[in-house]
């Protein structure tokens, strides 16, 4: 059986180091990390995007070979960004991720009301729920979604995590996120990310409780269960 | 869609039997019922070229703009604004007075040389995906450059007729122009239409940024030059034959988003039908003007479109709330 997921090597220069990253099958992998450490870089050279070195292979094909319609299918990437250069429909918008899964990626994301309203519009986490759908409706292999729970509620949050879970059944979700314990919650597994490479890699209650945490992030769990910070000494390190 | 296409054929019919300052539709007629052989002589050497000008010209600016304005991700820029199509002019006139090519085929190339130095000049200095103020700024300052040169180089024209017929020609004409002439902006122009129009799906994707569309397999770099390239090509060929016209390029993108939604890809097929109407609709109005003389063609679209574009500018500041 091929392996869902198989990176080696991937590297962006000034970005990212050599980084491997395999996955067997379907799941949702969170990626956290302090501002700076590599997670955005780690997505974009999974989604080839800035001409990454190394090799991809997604269910034993290189996407960067891939003629666009096929690739779409393969991979689905959602940037940081909210920003949309033309004031398309929110309908138009999920469509440019694919016709076909468009009106349930609206649905899921309580977007029906809004399909036939302008980007320009909406608020902030509106437009952010329509262009995480656009990126759900590509019912791709593998969906690199960059901070998906930005900007939404925390209702919203809580649906959107379910959705990517039900989406992990079938595809590899690798989801960049700063809630620590929503990543915990939801993730199989979490990667760390500092410097611009992977710090730890593993189970997510197992690696919420260790001490990379503490050392890359410079928090720890406080006495109320929140976190605080470790000592002003204990500065995280950036990209190299 | 529809509608923009019935405005064009009906202004094309227009623009080939009626509204003449010379010959009225009356006496087109009178021709006709005397001698059919004349009278299609007539439609056919002097309306023919001058409608066809007009409707592939436009189409091809309509088409540009378009194509222009989803790549900056800007409804400012246009051939016009940006100096592509005073960059195609200079290229023209350095090459007819200067270098004393006066074919056809010469000027072409010319002036699609002058319109790819201004682009890719726009590009280095205004960025890929510019801010409306670099954009205009940049464009202003290779307009004025353009400009400055043309000037230039009609002063050190060998002869001073060179002067007035550049003159002339610089401010944007249809009228006389043979069939060959036309055929020689039309070939190049539907072609470039046809293939800008082949690019519509990348530069949809691209309304979700660079990262998207690189993401889903589209490679900006050549993108980004095969549109500079098929837009120096498309409004050059025009410029050579007919002189620079403005305005259309802006104008007919953004009429043509509103029929699709906003998608700027999408647009391009349909800002090319309405380019072609408009610039006809300018080429009866100047018919029409009561001067008792034609109007360069060029003077219409400006006096029609800078309102346009005075309008747009004060849309888009109450759409930012400023």
């Amino acid at each position: 059986m091929t392996v869902l997921l198989d990176a080696r090597g991937l590297a962006l220069a000034g970005r990212l180091r050599p980084t491997d990253l395999c996955a067997a099958g379907p799941g949702l992998i969170c990626l956290v990390g302090p501002n700076g450490s590599g997670k955005t870089s780690l997505l974009h050279a999974l989604a080839g995007i800035g001409n990454p070195r190394g090799d991809v292979r997604i269910a034993g094909e290189d996407p960067r070979r891939l003629p666009p319609p096929a690739r779409k299918r393969r991979l689905a990437y959602l940037p940081s960004s909210r920003d949309i250069a033309w004031p398309m429909t929110v309908r138009d918008v999920v469509a440019l991720g694919s016709a076909d899964g468009s009106e349930e990626a609206i649905d899921a994301l309580g977007l029906g009301d809004l399909a036939g309203r302008r980007m320009d519009r909406l608020s902030t986490g509106e437009r952010s729920r329509a262009l995480i759908a656009r990126a759900l409706a590509q019912n791709s292999t593998l969906l690199l979604l960059d901070e998906p729970t930005a900007n939404l509620d925390p209702a919203w949050q809580i649906r959107l995590m379910d959705r990517l879970r039900q989406a992990a059944e079938s595809s590899l979700v690798v989801a960049a996120l700063h809630d620590l314990d929503l990543a915990a919650r939801h993730a199989d597994r979490l990667i760390v990310m500092e410097g611009g490479g992977i710090a730890a890699d593993g189970a997510p209650a197992k690696l919420l409780g260790g001490p990379e945490i503490r050392r890359v992030f410079g928090v720890e769990r406080g006495a109320d269960g929140g976190w605080t910070l470790v000592s002003p000494s204990a500065r995280p390190r950036s990209s190299p | 869609m529809k509608g923009s296409a019935l405005l064009l054929l009906g202004a094309a019919a227009l623009a080939l039997f009626a509204l003449s300052v010379i010959l009225p539709w009356a006496d087109l007629a009178a021709v006709f019922r005397q001698d059919s052989g004349l009278g299609w002589a007539i439609v056919r050497e002097l309306r023919l070229p001058r409608a066809a000008l007009a409707l592939v010209y436009g189409a091809t600016l309509g088409a540009s703009g378009a194509a222009i304005q989803a790549l900056f991700a800007n409804p400012l820029a246009s051939p016009d604004l940006t100096g592509t199509t005073s960059g195609a002019a200079l290229g023209a006139v350095v090459t007819a007075y200067l270098l004393a090519f006066t074919s056809p085929l010469a000027l072409a190339l010319g002036a699609v040389a002058g319109a790819l130095i201004a682009l890719l000049l726009l590009l280095a200095l205004a960025g890929p995906r510019a801010e409306t103020a670099t954009l205009l700024l940049a464009g202003l300052a290779i307009s004025a450059m353009a400009g400055a040169l043309t000037t230039l180089a009609l002063a050190l024209a060998p002869s001073p007729f060179a002067f007035y017929d550049a003159y002339e020609w610089l401010m944007g004409s249809l009228v006389d122009r043979s069939l060959a002439q036309a055929a020689f902006a039309a070939v190049p122009g539907l072609a470039v239409i046809a293939l800008l129009a082949r690019l519509r799906g990348p530069l949809d994707s691209l309304t979700l940024g660079e990262e998207v569309a690189q993401s889903f397999g589209h490679d900006i770099g050549r993108l980004r030059l095969s549109i500079v390239c098929l837009t120096a090509v498309g409004v050059g060929a025009c410029v050579a034959i007919c002189g620079a016209i403005g305005f259309v390029g802006l104008v007919a993108p953004i009429f043509a988003r509103r029929l699709t939604g906003g998608r700027p890809g999408g647009a391009i097929l349909p800002a090319a039908l309405i380019g072609g109407a408009l610039l006809l609709a300018a080429d009866l109005a100047t018919r029409l003007a009561p001067l008792g003389r034609t109007l360069p063609i060029g003077v219409v679209t400006a006096l029609l479109g800078a309102p346009f574009f005075l309008w747009l500018v004060l849309h888009m500041r109450w759409r930012l709330g400023r």
